[in-house]
């Protein structure tokens, strides 16, 4: 018997959403519940983690990866002009940095800066502390990503915008920065998103600094509480943490995209 | 800026423009007088937006040399931006700023070049708009403006600036064909009130009815040049009378041939007298 067409087609949909409940079904019933409740949901360590894991994990959290986000943003502004000057070394410089940062570990750069700036000047401290330290060394990465993501956010301005801005009178640099860079950076919104999300993440990098019970920050927090009841339910809190960052952010950056729609 | 009434407002003097080894502008001699409409008209690819942009040195000349209101363009010490301040430009595509407000289009150059306070500046702005029809459209942003008010706000945007002379890049190219009218109307009163203008166009009936001299331009030469009449009118160059022909009745083009065979067109294309439906 030859099926109709409409009769394939119900009989496609219906075999695919069976094929997912049975997927689900088997995960379950197999899973053993009681034993997973007991290494990831304990609710009396979930409370002995509260209030510490917002007031200090979750703010250092923030204000880490706010830093290193400022510190690359700027520094990356500052490469992404370079790389489109009309002077030859400078152009040079930024594409040098950007293929060196983009290529080293975040990891490797943030024991660089942590140790390796004491050594080079015993006299001077970073300052700010491990807030400090974990600006410059993640912002020293994020900016080279973000350096290409700007450039091309301003490659993507059409030449006819500068070119107006011109003939009204503006100098170049008047022109760019009135006309041109607001215009970049609404088209580059969502890639830098992106970056501040993985400094989010990889803010966590901060332990390898040595942090106190005052600098601690969320995964960090996680592993000690882990280490000491030798159960995982903190690493369920703390990856849950972290969403309480990153699901607004993007709520916040859809609308902020939805505003500028209009004016583009 | 000197704007000595004995001195033209555009003098260009055997002026060169090549892009790589591509000669775009073969020695173009040129003038235009104080109050002048000129409509520079001509085949694609024949220099004419070239020498547009040259005037106010979007592009680089190659050679030759470039006055405006007495101050020489060419000079490699002049001070660009001071210059580009008295002349307006306006574009194919617009290029207003969209991430502005129409308002904010017409003051921020105000502010920044010429350091109006923002009253004052706001309020030329809204006199500009005004003039070209959009006085309610100070708070939108260019994207929710049709093609027509787009076009218009960049000229408010351009006269807001005080200009001595008005460069218009094929203005009406990009718009669709009901909305041609209503910029062009706004060209008109524009050289009604003595507006010193060099328009690049394929609007014909603009051309013939607005404008004081019109230049044929092809091949990076100027072919030929005169009043409207006369070079729409009854053409003395094949080249113009071919083109014309082109624009003015695409349908019957192929009967015509190659413009260097047809030794007589079948009937003189000049324009007909009453073909007056743009304006």
């Amino acid at each position: 018997m030859k099926l109709r067409r409409r009769q394939r087609e119900r009989l496609s949909l219906w075999l695919q959403y069976l094929a997912f409940v049975a997927v689900i079904a088997v995960v379950i019933v197999a899973a053993d519940w009681g034993r997973l409740r007991e290494a990831f949901f304990r609710v009396d360590i979930i409370e002995s983690m509260f209030p510490t894991i917002i007031t200090v994990a979750l703010r250092n959290t923030i204000l880490y990866t706010l830093g290193a986000f400022a510190f690359g943003l700027i520094f990356g502004t500052v490469l992404a002009l370079m790389r489109l000057s009309r002077v030859a070394p400078y152009r040079w410089v930024a594409t040098a940095y950007i293929e060196l940062f983009r290529g080293l570990p975040a990891l490797l750069v943030l024991f660089l800066v942590g140790y390796g700036i004491p050594i080079a000047f015993p006299e001077r401290e970073i300052p700010g502390g491990v807030f400090g330290s974990i600006t410059i060394g993640l912002g020293l990465t994020a900016a080279a990503y973000m350096a290409e993501t700007i450039r091309a956010g301003i490659q993507a301005v059409p030449k006819g915008q500068m070119e107006a801005a011109r003939t009204l009178g503006m100098s170049h640099f008047t022109a760019m920065r009135t006309i041109v860079i607001p215009q970049a950076f609404r088209i580059v919104i969502p890639p830098l998103t992106n970056e501040l999300i993985l400094l989010t993440k990889d803010s966590s990098l901060a332990y390898v600094l040595g942090v106190t019970a005052q600098t601690i920050e969320v995964t960090k927090f996680g592993r000690d509480t882990l280490n000491d009841r030798v159960n995982a339910t903190p690493l369920l809190v703390a990856g849950l943490t972290y969403l309480v960052i990153t699901l607004p952010l993007s709520q916040v950056v859809r609308r902020l995209e939805l505003r500028y729609a209009k004016a583009r | 800026m000197t704007t000595s009434q004995s001195q033209p407002a555009v003098e260009i003097r055997d002026l060169h423009k090549s892009f790589g080894p591509l000669e775009v502008l073969k020695g173009i001699d040129f003038e235009v007088g104080h109050g002048e409409v000129v409509c520079v008209i001509g085949p694609s690819g024949s220099g004419k937006s070239t020498l547009l942009r040259c005037v106010n040195l979007l592009e680089e000349p190659t050679a030759g040399k470039i006055w405006v209101n007495g101050t020489e363009m060419t000079d490699p010490d002049v001070e660009i931006d001071a210059v580009r301040r008295g002349i307006g430009m306006v574009f194919q595509s617009f290029n207003l700023f969209p991430h502005l407000t129409v308002l904010d289009n017409l003051t921020i150059a105000q502010r920044r070049v010429l350091r109006r306070g923002r009253a004052e500046a706001e309020r030329i702005a809204r006199d500009n708009l005004d003039r070209v029809g959009l006085t309610d459209k100070a708070g939108a942003y260019p994207a929710q403006l049709s093609g027509g008010q787009q076009q218009r706000a960049a000229i408010a945007r351009s006269l807001s600036m005080d200009p001595k002379l008005m460069l218009f890049d094929e203005p009406t190219s990009a718009l669709d064909p009901e909305l041609v009218g209503d910029v062009l109307t706004v060209m008109r009163k524009l050289a009604e009130d003595g507006m010193t203008m060099m328009v690049v166009t394929h609007e014909m009936a603009f051309a013939r009815d607005v404008a004081d001299r019109v230049v044929f331009m092809d091949g990076g030469v100027v072919v030929e040049q005169g009043p409207p009449e006369e070079v729409l009118g009854s053409p003395r160059h094949e080249r113009t009378r071919s083109f014309l022909s082109r624009v003015l009745d695409p349908t019957h083009v192929a009967q015509l041939g190659r413009p260097d065979e047809a030794a007589e067109p079948p009937e003189a294309p000049g324009l007909p007298a009453d073909d007056r439906h743009q304006l």
